[in-house]
C-alpha cells in the first residue's frame, strides 16, 4: 500500500483546473493524481484516501465475474430518438458520441456470469455514457436481464451508477421506472434473489425504481444516493445540508442500505450472499 | 397502442350513432364527448398549444383531487396517516362509493389559498404520502375494491427530511405495490404529472389524461435549466419533450384523453367532473370480470412494453 502512495505523490500534478473542472484522474477528496494505468490497477480507488472513482462497466464485469464466465446479452439494443429531441445538440449526436467515448452501446451492460462459482445474471451501469441516464434502451436491457435470470432460475446482481431518467426521451424515460419495477416484481414472483449494488451516483429515476428494490442492497463508500440532487434540495429548501447528506454512510445509518462495501471486497461479499441464497433453495 | 384506442373509440362511436337514429336523447352528450375524444386523438398539438396545456395544467383555479372526489364519490371517508411517521396532506386517500360501489380513491392534493397550499406542500409529497397511498392500495386489494388515483403534482418533495425518510425507495415501493394489486386500477393525470412523484401512483391498468394536463419526466423549467442552462427556456424545453396528452397517447403512455370544457377544466368544474366520471366508469367497466392475477399480468406487461429503442 505504501508503495502506491509513493507513486501517487510522484505523479501528483497540480492538475490545475483551467476551466473550473478537475482532471478526472485527480482525487476530489485529497488531490492525489494518477495515471490511467495506476487507477486501473487500483480498481479506480484512491490509494491515498480510499476515494472511489467511477468505474467503467466492462472493468466492473472483469472485477466481479469469474474468469471466462461472462457472456453478454442484448448487446445489440441501442437507443432511438422517438421525440427527435434537440437541445443545444441533437440527441442522436450525443448518443453516437457516448458510444465512441465509452465503447458501449448503452449506459448498461447485461449478461450471464458466475461469481465465486454461483451462476447469476449481471446488470452493470456506466456513468460515462450520458451520465448513466435511463432511457428506453436501458430499461429494456435491464428488463431482459430480469427475464434471463428468471429463465435460468438464477439471482440477479445489479450495479447502478446513474443521474436518473434520460430527459431526451421525455415521458418514455419516466415509463422506464414502472417498466424496471415490473420486471423486478416478475423476478420476485419467480423466486430469484436480487442483489442491488449502488455506486456513485445513484439518484432520481434509478434510485426511485429498481435500485432500491433489492432483496439485499449494498452501497460503495461515499456514493451519493438521493432522489433529488443536493443542488435542487439546497435551492428548494435553503436548508443547510448535513455534511454526509445522501452519502452511503448516512443511508446506512438511516436504514436505507444493508451494508457499505469497499470495491475490492465486492466480489467476496457477493460470493457470500449468493452462497447464502443458494443454500435456502 | 394509440391505434388500438382509436379503433375502440370508433367502434363505440359507430354503435352510438346508430342508436341515435332510434331517438335516444340522453345519448347526445355521450356522442359529443366521444367525438371530441376522437378529435383530440388525431390532433398534432403545436408548440403554442403545448405551452397552453402547461399553463392550464397549473392554473390556480383548476379543480384538484378533492374537487372531483366531492362531485364523483358518495360517502367519501378520508383515511389519514402512513401508520409509521405521519400524515402527509399532499396526498389524500379514502373510501367512497363510485357508481354505487365501494372504491379506494387517492390522489395528490394542492391547496387553494396560501395557508392550504403550505399545509399541502403544493401537492409535493414526502415518502409518508406514498406510504399512505400504499396502505390504501393494499387495503383495496384485501377487500376487492377497485383503485382510482388522481395525479396532480409538480413532483415529489426535494427536501432534506424527505430524502432522509427514503424518498427514492418510497416511490419505487409504491410502484411495486401498485404492480402487485389484483384489483382493477385506473389512474388519471388531472393537472401536473410531475415525474417520479406522479408515476408512484400511476402504474395502473388504465391510464387517462385530461385534455389540458401534462405528464413529464422533468418540469419544463428543470429541463431547461439542465439542458439549456437557463430555466427561462422552459417553453422551448416543453416543445422538445412534449408533455401534452396527445403526444403521450401517441407514444402509448396513456390509453385515452379525457375531454375538458372549452377553455379548460376550471371554467366549469361540474362539467369537467362529469366527463372525468364517465371515463373512469368506462375504464372500470372494461376491466370488470378479468381475474385478479390476469389483471396483474396484463398491467405488468403493459408497462414492460413501454419504450422505443433500436
Amino acid at each position: 500500500m505504501s508503495e502506491r502512495i509513493d507513486v501517487s505523490i510522484e505523479s501528483k500534478q497540480p492538475a490545475l483546473p483551467t476551466d473550473g473542472k478537475r482532471h478526472p484522474n485527480t482525487c476530489p477528496r485529497c488531490d492525489s493524481h494518477y495515471r490511467d494505468d495506476e487507477l486501473q490497477a487500483a480498481l479506480w480507488v484512491c490509494a491515498h484516501c480510499g476515494h472511489h472513482f467511477q468505474m467503467p462497466a466492462r472493468a466492473r464485469v472483469d472485477h466481479v465475474a469469474d474468469d471466462g464466465s461472462w457472456m453478454e446479452e442484448a448487446a445489440e439494443v441501442r437507443s432511438d430518438d422517438p421525440l427527435g429531441f434537440f437541445d443545444l445538440r441533437p440527441y442522436a449526436e450525443r448518443l453516437v458520441e457516448a458510444e465512441l467515448d465509452t465503447g458501449l452501446g448503452e449506459a448498461i451492460v447485461v449478461g450471464q456470469c458466475a461469481i465465486g462459482g454461483h451462476g447469476c445474471e449481471l446488470a452493470i451501469m456506466d456513468f460515462k455514457f450520458m451520465g448513466g441516464s435511463m432511457g428506453s434502451a436501458v430499461g429494456e436491457k435491464f428488463s431482459r436481464a430480469c427475464d434471463s435470470a428468471v429463465e435460468r432460475g438464477v439471482p440477479l446482481v445489479s450495479v447502478s451508477a446513474s443521474g436518473g431518467a434520460r430527459m431526451q426521451e421525455g415521458i418514455l424515460s419516466l415509463m422506464q421506472l414502472p417498466k424496471t419495477v415490473a420486471a423486478v416484481e416478475d423476478l420476485r414472483d419467480a423466486g430469484s434473489p436480487f442483489i442491488s449494488v449502488m455506486t456513485h451516483p445513484t439518484t432520481a429515476g434509478v434510485l426511485a425504481s429498481f435500485a432500491t428494490l433489492g432483496d439485499v442492497t449494498l452501497a460503495e463508500p461515499g456514493a451519493l444516493m438521493l432522489f433529488a440532487g443536493p443542488r435542487v434540495v439546497q435551492q428548494t429548501t435553503r436548508e443547510k445540508l448535513p455534511d454526509d447528506f445522501g452519502l452511503s454512510e448516512s443511508n446506512l445509518r438511516l436504514g436505507h442500505v444493508d451494508a457499505v462495501v469497499a470495491r475490492a471486497e465486492l466480489p467476496f461479499v457477493l460470493t457470500r450472499l449468493l452462497g447464502l441464497f443458494a443454500n435456502g433453495a | 397502442m394509440a391505434r388500438e384506442a382509436e379503433l375502440r373509440l370508433r367502434e363505440r362511436l359507430g354503435k352510438l350513432r346508430s342508436m341515435r337514429l332510434l331517438g335516444g336523447t340522453g345519448l347526445q352528450g355521450e356522442l359529443e364527448r366521444l367525438e371530441r375524444q376522437l378529435e383530440l386523438m388525431q390532433a398534432e398539438p403545436t408548440a403554442e398549444e403545448i405551452w397552453r396545456s402547461v399553463k392550464l395544467a397549473r392554473h390556480e383555479d383548476r379543480p384538484y383531487t378533492l374537487d372531483y372526489v366531492g362531485r364523483l364519490f358518495e360517502d367519501f371517508f378520508e383515511l389519514h396517516g402512513d401508520r409509521a411517521q405521519g400524515d402527509d396532506a399532499a396526498i389524500v386517500a379514502g373510501l367512497g362509493r363510485f357508481g354505487g360501489r365501494t372504491a379506494v380513491v387517492l390522489g395528490h392534493q394542492k391547496g387553494r389559498d396560501l395557508k392550504e397550499r403550505t399545509a399541502r406542500n403544493f401537492g409535493m409529497a414526502y415518502p409518508e404520502g406514498y406510504r399512505k397511498a400504499m396502505r390504501a392500495m393494499e387495503l383495496a386489494d384485501r377487500h376487492r375494491f377497485p383503485v382510482i388515483t388522481l395525479v396532480d403534482t409538480p413532483g415529489a418533495y426535494p427536501g432534506v427530511v424527505a430524502e432522509e425518510h427514503g424518498q427514492g425507495g418510497a416511490i419505487a415501493a409504491s410502484q411495486a405495490a401498485m404492480l402487485r394489486l389484483t384489483v382493477p386500477t385506473v389512474a388519471c393525470i388531472i393537472g401536473e404529472g410531475g415525474s417520479g412523484g406522479a408515476i408512484a401512483i400511476a402504474a395502473a391498468d388504465r391510464v387517462l389524461m385530461q385534455e389540458n394536463s401534462i405528464y413529464s419526466v422533468i418540469s419544463p423549467e428543470g429541463c431547461a435549466a439542465i439542458l439549456w442552462r437557463d430555466a427561462s427556456q422552459a417553453r422551448k424545453a416543453a416543445e422538445a419533450f412534449k408533455p401534452d396528452a396527445a403526444h403521450c397517447l401517441e407514444l402509448g403512455v396513456i390509453d385515452a384523453i379525457v375531454p375538458e370544457p372549452e377553455g379548460g377544466a376550471h371554467t366549469d368544474p361540474d362539467e369537467a367532473a362529469r366527463f372525468l366520471g364517465e371515463e373512469l366508469r368506462e375504464a372500470l367497466e372494461e376491466l370488470e370480470g378479468i381475474p385478479g392475477d390476469e389483471l396483474r399480468r396484463r398491467r405488468r406487461a403493459r408497462f414492460r412494453s413501454l419504450g422505443v429503442y433500436a
